[in-house]
């Protein structure tokens, strides 16, 4: 782990620690806008760690960043952090500085696209995307669109946009989002980024996010097997629920592994421009968590018996977030299903030739 | 709570470089294997290729040169061993001294055992066997009872050991046997021993000690392990390895080499290869699914597995991400027939009419389900996890 992810991991674990508070998440829940929260992280400098330096940003690489966006899982911090870190580095992509504050990533709902189109004064939008992550409390939303025979992102503004509030499973915001003749605050060819760049990389987060809620219910399943008593002892000290435990650990082990090992290949496809690897590796990242997500949260639930099916226990705060990230941005299933179509062109006799190519 | 990490890892150019010398062995060496060979992965056995790749410079990679080997990286290694389970060629014979009867010679050896043993090994010429669990001591190895006795010059050994992979090829075993006083001396009072079990001019060595090696069929029909019986026995003192009554913790360090190889989850690989073959022929959404589910736990599982060989190789102990890496391996390679058998409809069997995916379906449902059990079983890997989360 490199200098930086060390430091960036201090700061999200002192600071989630201290403010991501039951009473905050509550709050958020029923719809407050925990203004604070953002305040502090954008002050401690993690809302923009892939963003270069020369636009404003901290100019890390992804496995830096992963740090914060395990974080975000891990605490539930009910801001769109992961999500401002990726309309950043999407901005940062096409040569855009970006703006302060809060922002989201939007698409249009799958095989629907955006109309992004030109006029006399610049970029306009046009089109509808459904459950964009907070994109009412958001201040601007990126957007990436082919136009003009080019891949382009775009910076749309709040004020130049309608959104109608909706919630995940975990009443996170998930709004859709109107753009009408949307004026772009910014908008630049983007060299490198796929068409559906908001979905590869929206996969990638959610991902290393699983994998950040999943350690979160490791500890908290290990606290509570040692401290309830049942029979004269702790439930951890039965062989039954160390075993189920060691495989709640698997997964947290290897759902963090799959979204590193995404994280990894995007920085070295930034050096190397191999893309093909990205989307295999973003694919198997997402197919991987999207399975442990869910084994994990039923392990966790098990182990905390009655006590984790209360909203009083802090659990389901995690695994909420766990059933709804899995099927954002497209469910494990369905990554899985275009991954096997994509190893299958590839050919039984170069599939390990691909898997090892980027060594 | 202990921490675990599984960090990316860089491998060095060497190891890209070896890749390539390695896949052109593999044409010239493996090409005519069948499937259903390829299939037995590291049980397959054969001496002359164990001989050629000792000569292409392929075992005791990291070893000094001065012992045979050739001083290369681990990470080099690691490229070699996955290329030869990918291709699945036959490296069982000289397996296990290169996995870890090497490495724990070198390391707890005297000069005079190296030098005797390891430019033999390197040269794929000698192989060896473990001689770790008994009929009574299964996961409870430190029960062990096998005996051996000090005498003038040495130890007589009695007692059996049993599930012996490969006693029938290997021209040493690496023994534990109990040397303490206090028969229930558990932990202390182990010592580990190298046991001839060669043929030389003629002489079959065992005999003449009376060293039985009695093979065991397995499930499948085929001889892969043995019981290996001693009635007094002689070992001369230059046998011991280590130090006398130090066996337990050697043998410990010996398994941390054992647990998070690519042999934990290539196993299966040949089945996958064959269902991508079939679903380029006739692709269902179904077996695209699957087949899709199964690379994103094979590339995950491989990431892991290079992130604890670069531990390894940096001289920490990752105990804890090895146990997870083999339970999650043993879990995917196991699942892998029965996905199988599912998506394309098939029965597993063999025979000459049989299908490459039949026949390798076969092959792997009966074999896979002992990968839960050599090395470790599950529930004993999860045990050293559930310690590791401050359960135990
Ligand atoms: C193909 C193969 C090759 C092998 N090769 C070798 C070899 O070359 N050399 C060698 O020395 N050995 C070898 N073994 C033996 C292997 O190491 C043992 O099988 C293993 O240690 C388990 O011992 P056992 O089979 O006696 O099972 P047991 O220990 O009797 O276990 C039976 C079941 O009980 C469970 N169990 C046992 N103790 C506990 C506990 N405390 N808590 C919960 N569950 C428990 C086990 O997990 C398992 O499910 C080989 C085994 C196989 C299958």
């Amino acid at each position: 782990m490199s200098d930086i992810s060390k430091m960036l991991g201090d700061t999200v674990n002192r600071l989630f620690s201290d403010r991501v508070t039951p009473e905050l998440l509550t709050a958020a829940e029923e719809g407050v806008w925990p203004g604070a929260l953002w305040k502090a992280v954008e002050e401690a400098g993690l809302t923009l760690p892939l963003v270069s330096e020369q636009r404003g940003g901290v100019g890390c690489d992804w496995l830096d960043a992963r740090v914060v966006l395990h974080g975000a899982g891990q605490y539930a911090a009910p801001i769109p952090l992961a999500e401002t870190i990726l309309a950043g580095w999407l901005l940062d992509r096409a040569g855009i500085e970006p703006p302060m504050g809060p922002m989201s990533i939007a698409c249009a709902a799958p095989g629907a696209g955006l109309h992004l189109f030109r006029d006399a004064d610049g970029w306009r939008l046009d089109g509808v995307c459904p459950r964009v992550p907070w994109g009412d409390a958001a201040a601007h939303l990126v957007v990436v669109e082919e136009a003009e025979g080019a891949v382009r992102v775009a910076l749309v503004a709040r004020g130049d946009y309608h959104a109608e509030p909706g919630l995940n499973m975990a009443r996170e915001p998930r709004d859709i989002v109107r753009f009408e003749n949307a004026p772009a605050a910014a908008c630049n060819m983007a060299a490198g980024l796929p068409a559906n760049a908001v979905t590869l990389y929206g996969a990638l987060i959610r991902s290393v996010q699983i994998g950040g809620a999943l350690e979160r219910t490791l500890q908290e399943s290990v606290k509570y097997a040692n401290d309830r008593i049942q029979f004269g002892k702790p439930i951890g000290k039965f062989q039954a629920v160390q075993q189920s435990l060691a495989q709640l650990a698997d997964e947290v082990a290897a759902c963090g592994a799959a979204g590193t090992a995404a994280c990894a290949a995007v920085d070295k496809s930034l050096h190397s421009n191999n893309s093909a690897d990205v989307w295999l590796r973003i694919a198997a990242a997402k197919a991987r968590t999207g399975e442990g997500a869910g084994r994990g949260a039923s392990i966790a639930h098990q182990t905390h018996g009655a006590f984790g099916f209360t909203y009083e226990h802090v659990l389901h705060f995690a695994t909420r977030r766990l059933w709804s990230w899995r099927a954002e941005f497209g469910t494990g299933d369905v990554w899985a299903a275009e991954l096997g179509s994509r190893v299958v062109e590839i050919g039984a006799d170069n599939l390990w030739e691909t898997m090892t190519a980027t060594d | 709570m202990q921490t675990f990490s599984f960090d990316p890892v860089e491998m060095p150019p060497a190891a890209a470089k070896l890749r390539l010398e390695v896949r052109q062995f593999l044409t010239e060496h493996n090409a005519k294997r069948s499937a259903l060979d390829r299939s037995q992965s590291w049980s397959g056995t054969d001496p002359e290729f164990s001989r050629k790749m000792g000569e292409a410079g392929l075992i005791g990679m990291v070893w000094p040169k001065k012992y045979g080997g050739h001083e290369r990286t681990s990470f080099e290694r690691y490229v070699m061993l996955e290329e030869m389970l990918v291709a699945g060629a036959p490296v069982a014979a000289h397996w296990i001294a290169d996995r870890q009867s090497g490495p724990l010679l070198l390391r707890f050896g005297t000069e005079e055992q190296r030098q005797k043993y390891l430019p033999h090994v390197a040269a794929g010429k000698m192989f060896f066997c473990i001689g770790m669990s008994e009929p009574d001591s299964g996961s409870d190895l430190a029960s062990v009872r096998s005996r051996a006795v000090k005498v003038d010059g040495g130890y007589r050994i009695t007692g059996r050991k049993i599930w012996t992979s490969g006693a029938h090829t290997a021209h040493v075993m690496l023994g534990l046997f109990r040397t303490g006083a206090n028969p229930d001396g558990r932990q202390e009072g182990l010592t580990q021993f190298l046991i001839d079990l060669r043929t030389v001019d003629g002489t079959d060595l065992k005999a003449k000690n009376n060293i039985l090696v009695r093979p065991i069929r397995s499930l499948l029909g085929e001889y892969h392990f043995n019981e290996v019986v001693f009635e007094d026995s002689f070992v001369p003192d230059s046998a011991v390895v280590g130090k006398a009554d130090n066996g337990w913790s050697q043998v410990m360090s010996e398994l941390a080499f054992e647990r998070s190889g690519p042999e934990r989850y290539l196993s299966c690989i040949q089945l996958i290869l064959e269902m991508i073959r079939e679903l380029a022929i006739n692709p269902t959404p179904a077996g695209l699914a699957a087949v899709g589910r199964l690379v994103a736990h094979l590339s995950t599982l491989r990431q892991m597995s290079v992130s604890v060989a670069a531990k390894l190789n940096a001289g920490l102990d990752p105990a804890l991400e090895g146990s997870i890496v083999k339970d999650l391996g043993a879990v995917f390679e196991q699942e892998t027939p029965t996905i199988a058998q599912a998506i394309f409809n098939v029965e597993p069997r063999t025979g000459k009419d049989a299908s490459n995916l039949e026949q390798v379906l076969a092959f792997l449902m009966q074999n896979s389900v002992s990968y839960s059990m050599r090395g470790g079983t599950r529930e004993i890997l999860r045990g050293i996890i559930a310690r590791g989360l401050g359960l135990r």
